[in-house]
């Protein structure tokens, strides 16, 4: 169970890595803003608590990893990375900038704590799978966290590895579906309904648990589950909102890649601050 | 480094590629336990049931699913283990070159991807198995490194030597029984050429199958007073300029042979090289741009003009050119 002053830790924890990713992606004038920001409170969770990790030492061979497949919300991560202490929050400006260590896209070999390289959908299920097999090989009890899209999910090769990681009963691999119903020419269900995702990934023999993927502590409650849950990979399926948080992108029709004016990235700024006080005083 | 003994005969070995492959493994995995295995399906064909027999726990048959079996790999490469994953060439190649170069390439991991039955010796497995593209395809990813054994004393050589270096390894396999090129206790030097026979006319350059073929070539030329440089270039990538500017030096006039489209592999490697240092008349033997199709190997070689009466033809073709300049 959590404590409430740790709940309002998270909450505050996953207003500011929105705003460091508005700040960043603002900064640098566009960005993909709708699904960094729909799986803020996830990466808020996962390294605000529910993660094994030391900032100190990234590469530490007991740490949990985090694959985000869709390797497109990366700045979401950054931004987490640099408020846990990683890097200074500073270098999130150099965002896609000539020689940044800090790409559109998840870069192992780039980002201090980045632990895989994504950006072609559906790859980071497969090399998540391998990362949770091989720590299971080496008999360590590292957990191997997964991020997918949902739109994602429409690639094959996420199936594969799903099928094969129930087939290896991984529990030590717990996977996130950020569910918030666009991909990225519009609504998932006009371009290609993905359906149940509790009954598919279930049929593959997975543990299926559904929450609010904005609620920070259904999502701890899911993945304290999960790690009770043996013999089993588990999905937590997040009930999410593309672009959460700030109004110009929140549930809007394009808002997977866009571009961000000065204004708006103070408008979001300030939405984002007024949030923030609000918790602060609660 | 390198010490090359080569056999006085080049007959059928009795073991066959497989078996080399599969003992070799054995003996690796015995020595480290970071060696496993992945495969998607293939294992009885590859005659690594005696591996999965030993070390169920290193072995991971994904079942029948290749793209995912790559990304598997990188993902216990990067937990530390020595991944080696099998699949058939056309599958190990067109059916993951995505996964291959961004899960393992870009991502600077640490896989061995195996991929057999080279071009015609997919044989009655026919034209949707036979690839003559699997080395063009990969040859694009930067930093892999791409070989083809000749035959199991080279196979067992550099599989040890792969299973202790980093990074995107991709092993052109035949299955079956090569011919013996090399003797016992010859040791290798991965991006360096084997010189099989000194020539001044023309060289021959060669890989996999056809190395036998450009040695009876070789033969061949000799009887009519032709002398031709023998090379083994089991390396594909990094290529080994050095030998091939020396050889172009040496012998004027330069041949290659492979068991692959003549577009993007061993004939296009050479002729960027030529191109680039010392243009001296090429010819290509290799399959011309055609996809395969199903027979015996004796009749696949005929078809696709894999034999070494072909290379005679293109070697005078290419010392003649040589002489009208
Ligand atoms: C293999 C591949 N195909 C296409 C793309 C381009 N692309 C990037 S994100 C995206 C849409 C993803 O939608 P979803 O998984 O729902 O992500 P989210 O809505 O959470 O941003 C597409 C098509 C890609 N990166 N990789």
């Amino acid at each position: 169970m959590l404590s409430q002053e740790k709940i309002k830790a998270l909450k505050i924890f996953a207003i500011n890595i929105r705003m460091e990713t508005v700040r960043a992606m603002g900064t640098l004038g566009f960005g993909h803003l709708g699904g960094a920001l729909s799986i803020a409170d996830t990466i808020a969770v996962l390294y605000g608590g529910a993660m094994k990790i030391d900032p100190k030492n990234p590469k530490w061979e007991d740490r949990d990893w985090l694959v985000s497949s869709k390797g497109h919300a990366g700045p979401a991560i950054y931004a987490a990375l640099a408020l846990k202490g990683y890097f200074p929050v500073e270098e999130l400006l150099t965002l896609n900038k000539p020689g940044t260590h800090f790409p559109s896209h998840c870069d192992r070999n780039l980002t201090t704590g980045i632990d895989m390289t994504t950006g072609s959908l559906g790859q980071g299920a497969s090399t998540s799978v391998g990362v949770a097999l091989g720590h299971k090989y080496q008999k360590k009890n590292n957990y191997t966290y997964l991020i997918l899209g949902d739109g994602e999910t429409q690639e094959g090769q996420v199936w594969e590895a799903v099928s094969f990681a129930g087939a290896r009963k991984l529990d030590n691999l717990i996977a996130f579906v950020d569910n918030n119903k666009q991909q990225l020419d519009g609504f998932t269900r006009n371009i290609h309904d993905t359906l149940d995702f509790k009954a598919k990934f279930e049929s593959f023999g997975w543990h299926a648990i559904d929450v609010d993927g904005s609620d920070v502590v259904q999502i701890y409650e899911a993945i304290e589950a999960a790690k009770l849950e043996k013999g089993k990979p588990t999905v937590i399926v997040l009930d999410t909102v593309k672009g959460k948080g700030v109004s110009f992108v929140e549930g809007k029709e394009k808002n997977h890649h866009v571009e961000i004016s000065k204004e708006q990235m103070a408008q979001g700024l300030a939405e984002l601050q007024l949030e923030l006080d609000k918790e602060v005083e609660a | 480094m390198s010490t090359v003994l080569i056999a006085e005969k080049h007959e059928t070995e009795k073991m066959a590629m497989r078996d080399a492959y599969c003992a070799t493994l054995l003996k690796l995995a015995s020595e480290d336990d970071k060696v496993v295995v992945l495969d998607s399906d293939l294992m009885s064909s590859m005659g690594m049931v005696p591996f999965l027999n030993k070390y169920p726990e290193k072995t991971f048959n994904v079942g029948v699913q290749e793209a995912n079996m790559i990304g598997v790999a990188a993902g216990l490469s990067a937990t530390g283990l020595i991944p080696f994953a099998h699949t058939f060439g056309p599958f190990a190649s067109r059916r993951c070159y995505d996964q291959i170069f961004l899960s393992v390439g870009y991502s600077k991991l640490n896989v061995r991807i195996v991929g057999s039955d080279p071009g015609i010796t997919a044989a009655f497995n026919g034209g949707t198995h036979m690839p003559f593209e699997d080395l063009g395809i990969l040859r694009n990813i930067p930093d892999i490194t791409i070989l083809e054994p000749a035959d199991t004393v080279m196979l067992q050589d550099l599989l040890i030597q792969t299973a202790g270096m980093y990074g995107l390894f991709y092993i052109r396999l035949l299955r079956k029984n090569a011919v013996k090129i090399y003797e016992e206790g010859s040791a290798f030097e991965i991006g360096k050429g084997v010189t099989l026979r000194e020539g001044k006319d023309v060289t021959v350059i060669s890989t996999g199958i056809m190395v036998k073929e450009a040695l009876d070539a070789a033969e061949k030329l000799a009887e009519e007073g032709i002398s031709a440089r023998v090379i083994n270039m089991f390396t594909l990538k990094p290529i080994d300029k050095e030998l091939i500017i020396k050889s172009a030096e040496e012998t004027g006039a330069i041949v290659t042979a492979e068991n692959h489209n003549i577009i993007n592999a061993l004939g296009s490697a050479v002729a960027e090289v030529l191109g680039e240092n010392l243009p001296v008349p090429l010819e290509r033997v290799g399959v011309k741009d055609l996809f395969g199709e199903v027979g015996p190997v004796s009749y696949l070689r005929e078809r696709f003009e894999l034999t070494a009466e072909e290379i005679v033809i293109k070697a005078k073709k290419a010392i003649e050119r040589k002489n009208k300049r």
